[in-house]
């Protein structure tokens, strides 16, 4: 009898029989990265119909005549350096995440919120220029179903096409890149409010007394995942 | 809220380690690297006709996903993870990999459509 039991003890101890989990991750940190996979579905069904509609159009408003200004700066001529600050930002604000998970690892409270306002504070950056972005196309006539309305300033935008087909992009490139940068954004707004809500929580000392920073690491992945999707909107509205 | 077990943490710890400040930084620097590639080839070698844009694109789609990798394996931290779940994570991307191989060609559909 007790070599029976003693087998089955034996046998929930490997990772597939229930003996322990199979993943060792904290239930928290498993969740999110579900949740991240089901938001990677989300923006690749967006950003796979944008490609689908680039592919099947005759013309498509060309990136470096679109996004040539700084604003403020220079109105013209200077093609995809604002959209490299704006990567930048994000990057960089993604470099002070992992620092603020890894201060978290050596239970570094004060680390911890000084790498958490930098990426706050680069959270606010981004949403700031892409502010402007958007108001800048806005004020050259581009909005959700909305293109400049005057056709020689269309023209500039494409190297090619009748004008109905001008059109018809310059519509679809307009939904698609609000729709799209504003669906990023918005994860981004969302991104920073959770670091404010965590890093007052970090200041108050819950996860001190809790004796884990992994709720850093948690928050950290949704960050992370704000800066992929962006290197995939960058390529494919700035780059091809 | 509730309380986080801690026998899981500590088990995670060693594995922690594998990430230290100085590969922060090092991943930061490949990052920064592709994108300035990427940046070249836009800026400079496309206008200037060193390469043409079709070829351009299929680059800038590996160097992206170049990029993600190195986001994914290291600044979430994937790489260090159980394999159980890196798989559970990356197995369900050949759905995005399906749907881009159905759109692609109805894309070429629709092409005629338009005409």
């Amino acid at each position: 009898m007790s070599a029976t039991v003693s087998q089955i003890d034996e046998i929930k101890t490997t990772p597939w029989s229930g003996g322990r989990s199979p993943f060792n991750v904290e239930y928290g940190k498993m969740m999110m990265w579900f949740f991240l996979l089901s938001d990677a579905f989300t923006f690749s069904s967006l950003l796979i119909s944008y490609g689908a509609l680039r592919f099947s159009a005759s013309t498509w408003p060309g990136a470096d005549k679109i996004f040539q200004s700084i604003p403020g700066l220079v109105e013209h001529g200077a093609p995809l350096v604002f959209v490299g600050l704006m990567t930048f930002i994000l990057i960089m604000s993604s470099v002070t995440m992992v620092l603020a998970v890894e201060a978290g690892h050596r239970n570094s409270k004060k680390e911890v919120i000084m790498w958490m306002i930098f990426t706050i504070i680069g959270g606010f950056m981004f949403l700031g220029c892409q502010a402007l972005e958007w108001n800048h196309l806005h004020s050259e006539g581009f909005w959700w179903s909305s293109i400049p309305t005057n056709t020689e300033t269309l023209k500039e935008f494409f190297t090619g096409g009748t004008l109905a087909a001008q059109q018809t992009s310059a519509h679809q490139f307009a939904n698609l890149f609000f729709t799209i940068t504003g669906f990023h954004g918005f994860h981004v707004f969302s991104g920073v409010i959770i670091n404010i809500i965590i890093t007052i929580n970090v200041l108050v000392g819950t996860y001190e007394k809790r004796g884990s920073y992994l709720m850093i690491e948690k928050v950290g992945l949704y960050w992370h995942f704000v800066d992929l999707v962006w290197v995939f909107v960058f390529t494919f509205f700035y780059l091809v | 809220m509730s309380s986080e077990p801690t026998e899981v943490h500590h088990e995670e710890h060693g594995e922690h380690d594998t990430m230290t400040r100085k590969k922060i930084w090092n991943v930061f620097f490949v990052l920064l690297g592709i994108t300035t590639i990427e940046f070249i080839i836009a800026l400079y070698m496309v206008p200037k006709g060193i390469i043409p844009g079709n070829v351009a694109n299929p680059v800038y789609i590996v160097l992206t996903l170049l990029k993600a990798f190195y986001i994914v394996a290291y600044f979430m931290h994937l790489k260090f993870e159980r394999v159980g779940l890196v798989y559970a994570i990356l197995v369900p991307i050949l759905f995005i990999i399906g749907l881009i191989l159905v759109l692609t060609n109805e894309s070429h559909h629709w092409i005629d459509l338009r005409l």
